[in-house]
């Protein structure tokens, strides 16, 4: 089990749906928080990476931007997209910088403001997200993509809209807990089963908010980690992997082989299997996409994700708790900031700091996170 | 004509596969496939990415294929408001798969996984071209 580079300070701000500041400010939130957290000063950071959904930022080349208001010049700093994944992209690329030698503390920042454009320019820009060419001109967009996966699923394994109401019962009930969330309220199974079709088989309820927010992850080499911190986080296994943008490129549409691959290759790294991960975050951005992850991660066979969901295994006292601090469908979903997020979520659990949501004795975690509809899958295995 | 002409919405218009458009206007969905290795495209790509060959003929989409998934969209992006609801489906015609949409009077319960479903190339009220699913 490597034990070559920590995560050895984590902030993260409000998720909130219109926030009252600029990108900078927005993004100073996360930082400081993970530096008072990690006890070290701009001085002993040697380079940034800046992570965020180009799309929805007014500011052309934000890093340059955010490596001046954040004190880090003259420090290398660069930015890294993988839309929905990008903080955790900055993720991998911070562990080689460090483990390659080049540099000893690394930060890792993610952000959106997604209220930063109008909402008509917002849809316009998702419609993008898709193969300009041969899809989006068919009226595409993300909700409908995933109802596509959920269809198939169905299909192939028997699974219902009740199992998928179920992910976002469970999801409300932490939400409720988190007072960084945007969704706060619990919802019964009925609300949730009640809600109106987007795209179906997916009702308003199985889908996640948009929202502003930033997070901040702070890596170190191992020397450095020992020396600063009192409680670091190993980072165990990285994996990443891709799939087609188009849905014809696509074997099949009851799982999300970007992830399969990820986890594979995290698993292997980490020296480790589903059945030892204590606590994990999974990108819950619509209901399909957790129970997908179910599986996809190995916490069940493929098609029985549902099982664990009806069950309540992946409920705080089950099983595997997946996303107790709400996910993204609780704490709302801003593209380059919700990696980190998930990061820190398993970073407090692993030092024992999670309050209410402490999974007892979490000794290894697993953050799950997707970019696009399955384009890019990053898996990353945490211990302490 | 350019293959700006393609879609409900288009978003681009220059491509080295625009005969895609040509073909469509023929009511022909047409793919590519490679001259050099014999891998098929769809959508078409002008390069073949399996043998690294640069040299496509156009072959034939027909008979019928299979509902991959669908789903019944209520609210579509910008440019499509007025289009909804509308259902996008993904089908497999032996081995090819295509992304389109299901015809707007197709009864529901012709739609489900598994049906078989044909392709027809359609011209759309504002000039565009398009093709669509249709019950086998």
């Amino acid at each position: 089990m490597p034990k070559d580079v920590a995560i050895i300070g984590v902030g993260q701000s409000a998720f909130v749906r219109n926030y009252e500041g600029s990108i900078r400010e927005l993004a100073f939130e996360a930082y400081s928080e993970a530096m008072k957290d990690a006890g070290i000063t701009n001085r002993d950071v040697g380079a940034s990476i800046i992570c965020s959904a180009p799309e929805y930022d007014k500011q052309r080349s934000p890093a340059g931007l955010m490596a001046e208001y954040l004190g880090l010049n003259p420090q290398p700093t660069f930015a890294l997209e993988s839309v929905c994944s990008s903080s955790t992209s900055g993720l991998r690329a911070a562990y080689a910088l460090i483990k390659s030698g080049l540099h000893d503390i690394v930060v890792v920042l993610g952000f959106q403001k997604m209220s930063e454009i109008t909402s008509a320019d917002s849809q316009e820009r998702m419609g993008r997200g898709a193969d300009i060419m041969w899809e989006s001109p068919f009226g595409t967009m993300m909700p409908a993509y995933y109802a596509m996966h959920a269809r198939a699923h169905f299909a192939r394994y028997g699974t219902t809209e009740k199992d998928l109401a179920l992910i976002r019962v469970k999801a409300t009930k932490y939400g409720t807990l988190n007072e960084k969330a945007v969704y706060r309220k619990q919802l019964t199974l009925e609300q949730c089963l009640e809600s109106e079709y987007i795209a179906s088989p997916l009702k308003k309820f199985d889908c996640c908010a948009n929202a502003d927010g930033s997070s901040c992850m702070i890596l170190a080499s191992a020397d450095r980690a020992k020396e600063i911190s009192k409680k670091p986080v190993w980072i165990l296994g990285l994996g990443s992997g891709t799939a087609s943008l188009t849905m014809t490129g696509r074997d099949a549409l009851d799982g999300l082989n970007c992830a399969r691959v990820a986890a594979q290759e995290a698993y292997k790294m980490a020296g480790v299997g589903p059945q030892d991960i204590d606590v994990a975050e999974v990108h819950d951005c619509f209901t399909i996409a957790e129970m997908m992850a179910y599986e996809n991660l190995g916490f069940a066979e493929p098609g029985k994700g549902a099982e664990l969901i009806r069950e309540g295994e992946t409920y705080l006292e089950g099983k595997i708790p997946v996303n107790v601090d709400g996910g993204l469908l609780s704490k709302g979903h801003p593209i380059g900031a919700t990696g980190g997020s998930q990061v820190r979520t398993i970073v407090l659990q692993l030092r024992g700091e999670a309050g209410e949501i402490q999974v007892p004795g979490a000794e290894i975690g697993l953050v799950h996170n997707i970019g696009g509809v399955g384009i890019y899958g990053n898996v990353a295995i945490f211990g302490r | 004509m350019g293959f700006e002409k393609f879609g409900h919405v288009s978003f681009t218009s220059q491509t080295k596969t625009e005969a895609f458009v040509d073909y469509l206007s023929k009511n022909e969905i047409r793919a590519t496939k490679c001259r050099a290795c014999g891998r098929v495209f769809f959508p078409p790509q002008a390069d073949c990415s399996s043998c690294l060959a640069r040299d496509m003929e156009w072959v034939k989409v027909e008979g019928s294929g299979r509902i991959i998934s669908f789903t019944k969209v209520n609210y579509g992006p910008t440019g499509f408001e007025d289009d909804v609801p509308y259902i996008l489906a993904l089908a497999d015609f032996n081995g090819i798969k295509v992304f389109g949409r299901i015809s707007k009077d197709t009864p529901e319960e012709q739609i489900a996984v598994g049906k078989e479903v044909k392709a027809e190339a359609i011209s759309l009220p504002n000039g565009q071209v398009s093709y669509q699913f249709l019950p086998a």
